[in-house]
């Protein structure tokens, strides 16, 4: 079973800590990632930069609109993603939960949908 | 013939949901399982008047519901020249040994089925609906009278949880070790909201919401027995206390009557009696948690004779406990009302206030109850009046606002 999941914490958070304490998180993200190479379940992944790097495109009736930031103001903000194959949803959990930002963040676990000609579910 | 109807019909009262729960981890899927479940049975009434009542109903209903799925699926499948994944789908058509199948000596399948219809992955009222259907048997219509919802809603909730467990892959399964106390706490939290729409209401609301309750026990126990954790136990012994008080805690009209003032001898002392067996056991285990002690606290009231016998003192050293375990407003203000009972009304009211100047029971009606009453017994009377007031003003049930309004015309007159 394929999953993402979404890592999501409050850059406050993140800008308030020591460079030290940062520099040990990242550590510790990278620790996580080796671990779950190891373990099989890593499909890839990423930690982004912070939002105020992003730009959002939308196309209405034929425009393009670009705007400065990320495409919603929210309480958490998106630091980055992992693509997993678990088991199934316990084993995605119990991996998610090692993800080191979610001491203080949220991760959020989204099934992959295949999508197909015809008949995609809703 | 109508002996072996009765048998039948007696089997599926004691092993229907022990077999859909069965039928489920063997087919992979509700839907299919539950229509086994009725092809299974709907075969029994067929072939036992012929052959006899087998020696293991269970096995028998298992082994034909998985049959009748096979068939149906492969009929489906006949239809479908693209469905090549259903050859995947079915259960291993070699399966011989139906003792293995059914797993006789590993868990219950009631178990999964449980901690299944709980998973904190689905939405909470959904866990509540899947719950009283599948483990319970209760026709969506029978839920949503219950809940006060229309059926195609709760159809839609049921439909809607069903289907994440087979989009997010939510597996059929007892919990490892270490995941056990979050999951058991999401059963009991299910268990323990059922019962109290059952035990909130009051008469005036219909029978349907007393089985609530009578079904949240069953719940409870059936738990019991195939999980001994010391909450599970705690909690089946709360609601057996809460239970145990229903003849006397409404008039014949409907009326709240509070603990102090009702008959103690429309209690049910059986039920008691249980209850408190049970709390025993598990405060014993040392493992305990808040069901536990909430049941502790029930049990202190239900062994006084009479309301001035009630071990006060120990209340409010059991809510002193509950507090570290689980430090939330509403047991510091039931512990306020235990202080006043205590050291008088002066203490709770201190108390009270201290919570409301916080804030978080602001909305919480019971608060300005509770503040209320200690101003009444104070003698303050005008800020009795305004407390009741604003109590009234939040409470949402009729017979807490005849009882509000009753205390209020007290006060005036």
């Amino acid at each position: 079973m394929k999953y993402l999941c979404l890592v999501y914490y409050q850059e406050s958070d993140i800008n308030a800590m020591s460079q030290n304490d940062w520099d040990t998180l990242n550590g510790e993200c990278m620790a996580f990632g080796e671990s779950i190479v190891e373990s099989g379940h890593r499909l890839g992944g990423d930690a982004l930069e912070p939002t105020h790097t992003a730009t959002t495109v939308r196309v209405r009736n034929g425009k393009v609109t670009t705007t400065d930031g990320p495409f919603a103001e929210t309480k958490e903000q998106l630091a980055g993603f992992y693509a997993l194959e678990a088991k199934d949803l316990n084993d995605a959990i119990q991996v998610a939960s090692r993800i080191p930002p979610a001491r203080f963040g949220s991760i959020e676990i989204r099934p992959v949908r295949q999508l197909v000609p015809e008949d995609n579910t809703r | 013939m109508n002996e072996i109807r009765d048998t039948v019909d007696a089997v599926y009262r004691e092993e229907s949901r022990r077999v859909l729960a069965t039928l489920i981890r063997v087919l992979g899927d509700f839907d299919l399982a539950e229509e086994a479940l009725h092809d299974a049975f709907r075969a029994a009434v067929e072939q036992w008047p012929r052959d006899g009542v087998p020696a293991n109903p269970r096995a028998w209903l298992v082994s034909a519901g998985r049959f009748k799925a096979i068939d149906r699926i492969r009929k489906l499948a006949r239809f479908d020249p693209l469905a090549d994944d259903f050859d995947e789908r079915l259960p291993d058509e070699a399966s011989p040994n139906l003792d293995a199948m059914l797993d006789e000596d590993l868990e219950d399948d009631r178990l999964r089925l449980i901690f299944t219809c709980c998973h904190p992955a689905l939405p909470s009222d959904a866990q509540v609906a899947l719950t009283l259907r599948e483990v319970c048997g209760l026709t969506t219509e029978e839920i949503a009278r219950a809940f006060l919802a229309a059926p195609p809603t709760l159809a839609q909730r049921i439909v809607r949880a069903k289907n994440k467990i087979k989009v997010a892959c939510i597996p059929y399964e007892v919990p490892e070790r270490d995941a056990l106390p979050e999951r058991l706490d999401s059963v009991l939290r299910v268990i323990y909201l059922v019962f109290n729409e059952g035990y909130a209401a009051s008469s005036g609301a219909s029978l349907t919401r007393h089985d609530l309750s009578a079904e949240a026990i069953r719940l409870g126990r059936l738990l019991v027995e195939l999980l001994p954790e010391p909450e599970a136990t705690g909690l089946l012994a709360l609601m057996l206390l809460q239970e145990s008080r229903r003849a006397a805690r409404a008039s014949a009209e409907g009326e709240i009557i509070l603990l102090e003032a009702q008959d103690r001898s429309l209690w049910d002392r059986t039920m008691i009696a249980e209850g408190e067996v049970l709390v025993t056991r598990a405060l014993a285990s040392r493992r305990f948690g808040p069901y536990t002690l909430q049941a502790a606290i029930a049990a202190v009231h239900t062994e006084a004779v009479e309301p001035e016998a009630t071990d006060w003192a120990e209340i409010v050293g059991l809510y002193d406990v509950l507090l570290r375990v689980d430090p939330s407003p509403v047991i510091e203000l039931n512990r306020a009302v235990a202080v006043a009972m205590c050291d008088g009304p002066a203490a709770g009211l201190e108390l009270v206030d201290a919570l409301l100047a916080r804030g978080d029971l602001a909305d919480y009606h019971l608060a300005h109850a509770a503040r209320a009453d200690l101003c009444r017994r104070l003698g303050k009377a005008n800020e009795a009046r305004g407390a009741y007031e604003r109590a009234l003003a939040l409470t949402r049930l009729e017979p807490e606002r005849r009882f509000l309004e009753g205390r209020l015309r007290e006060l005036s007159g």
